[in-house]
């Protein structure tokens, strides 16, 4: 399970989805990074993501992890934002996983990732549900 | 100063249970329960959703329709439930935190049977008006439980509305003409400590406690307002099934007509502290510049605010910026079975 003090650090990108854009070549990393892959870059404007976008590719995970098992099926997607950022996340509320299809328009809600038990911590941020 | 709304917002989770899939589990007579409590179906939160989820995306609809606050400004926020996730930890902080209001912040969680929700609306608009904060959010939201095979578990749904409450004139979509509260200690529903499901007196719960509260809190607030029913366009009342708010509404002498469209509970459920909040945000959905509106709320133990608004302006320009409520009701359902049911609710016992 992530420590409190991991998932306070990661809050913002995960509450807020607040993403980091390089200020040497304009490159957007969600999650942030302390240093750009592209150029090496280590200064970084903040910026929020938008919460509308499609689905790239996804896959179903019949026997998800511990933290996760209450939600089998879970399916997993790649979801392209309105802004070009690709972020991975899991899709909720899917009444049939055959229902799902690349290009789906998404969008991205606030709700539970997974919980530490029934006593430990509950660790929230955003899943892609179906855009209708 | 004046205080009115400027930005309101609802969220309903997607999938229901039909009444009659309950009443199979327990041998309950479905066609006398549905005439009897004139439910239907209800609201039922996926495993990935709770009060804090609800609210967060509530306050999010809200925010599109209040239009270019800096959640910065936001002074106060409360958020009204008997579900909140955690028994100690605040759930204001997370939702505060999602929209980006903290640090400068005043937070605090509500609780008060099904009244929560209206509570900290009326906490909410008065810092407001006093002139303590710019802008202050109350919310009512809640995932509740009845107990298995109980009435209750007919009717328990989940569900929020969100409110911002600021004093700058030209935002406002409905100002607070008044408000009022009535509040004696009855017990007709409570839940102890580390007790799942609550309890409740049973037919205790209709006349000296909804009734008696709801009518006296109405009444008080029209008496102090000088207005009378037929001066409402619309009515709202604490919806615990589907037959109490339209008799109370009748019972006060407001008509079916002013009582329809925040009437909700025949297909969504008691949304305890969200329920007669997110009728009101089905009302303002459609209501006209002009309208008043009676907001009346009961929570067991027990207690009932009234409020009065007059709907403004600007209502007509931003209700589509977010998604309306009975949309987010009547489509894209996921019926689930009592099982789903069961286990979404954890009344299933898992291996530890
Ligand atoms: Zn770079």
């Amino acid at each position: 399970m992530i420590s409190p003090a991991r998932s306070w650090r990661e809050f913002p990108q995960r509450y807020r989805l607040e993403a980091a854009k390089c200020a040497g070549c304009g490159k957007v990393l969600y999650p942030p990074r302390v240093k750009c892959p592209a150029c090496a870059g280590t200064a970084f404007e903040t910026i929020v993501l938008p919460r509308e976008g499609k689905v790239v590719t996804f896959t179903v995970v019949r026997v998800p992890p511990a933290g996760f098992t209450e939600q089998s099926p879970l399916p997993i997607a790649l979801v392209e934002l309105a802004d070009g950022v690709r972020v991975m996340v899991q899709i909720g509320d899917v009444a049939d996983p055959a229902e799902l299809e690349i290009g789906m328009p998404v969008r991205l809600e606030f709700r539970r990732i997974s919980w530490d038990g029934e006593a430990g911590l509950i660790f929230y941020g955003h899943k892609a549900v179906i855009a209708r | 100063m004046q205080v009115g709304i400027v930005g309101y917002g609802a969220f309903i989770p997607r999938r229901r249970i039909k009444l009659e899939e309950i009443a199979k589990v327990w041998g309950a007579d479905a066609p006398s329960y549905r005439k009897g409590l004139q439910l239907n179906e209800k609201s039922v939160p996926g495993a990935d959703e709770d009060t804090v989820t609800m609210s967060v995306e509530a306050t999010r609809n809200a925010l599109a329709r209040a239009g270019g606050i800096d959640p910065a400004q936001i002074g106060a926020l409360y958020i009204g439930s008997e579900s909140h996730p955690y028994a100690v930890k605040p759930s204001g902080t997370i939702v505060a935190e999602a929209i980006g209001a903290t640090p400068a912040i005043h937070i605090a969680d509500f609780e008060f049977a099904c009244k929560a929700g209206t509570e900290s609306m009326f906490v909410a608009q008065a810092l407001v008006k006093a002139g303590e904060v710019s802008y202050a959010v109350g919310i009512g939201a809640d995932t509740s439980q009845g107990a298995p095979g109980d009435a209750l578990e007919y009717s328990a749904a989940a569900g929020a509305a969100s409110f911002i409450f600021g004093s700058d004139r030209e935002r406002f979509v409905a100002e607070v003409v008044d408000t009022y509260s009535w509040t004696t200690d009855t017990p007709d529903f409570w839940r102890r400590e580390y007790m799942h499901y609550p309890r409740h007196g049973s037919r205790f719960t209709g006349e000296p406690a909804y009734f008696r509260t709801t009518t006296s809190s109405a009444k008080g607030m029209m008496e102090k307002a000088g207005l009378e029913p037929k001066d409402f366009a619309h009515a709202i009342f604490h919806q615990p099934n589907g037959k109490f708010p339209m008799r109370v509404g009748t019972m006060l002498g407001f008509t079916k007509e002013q009582l329809a469209t925040g009437w909700l509970s025949p297909w969504l459920g008691n949304t305890y502290s969200g329920a007669s909040p997110i009728g009101f945000t089905a009302v303002l959905d459609i209501a006209k510049p002009g309208d008043l509106v009676l907001l009346t709320s009961f929570g067991s133990g027990a207690g009932s605010d009234s409020f009065v608004f007059r709907v403004s302006d600007r209502i007509e320009m931003v209700r589509d910026r977010a998604p309306r409520t009975r949309p987010q009701l009547d489509e894209h359902q996921i019926y689930i079975d009592y099982g789903t049911y069961a286990k979404l609710r954890g009344k299933i016992r898992m291996a530890e």
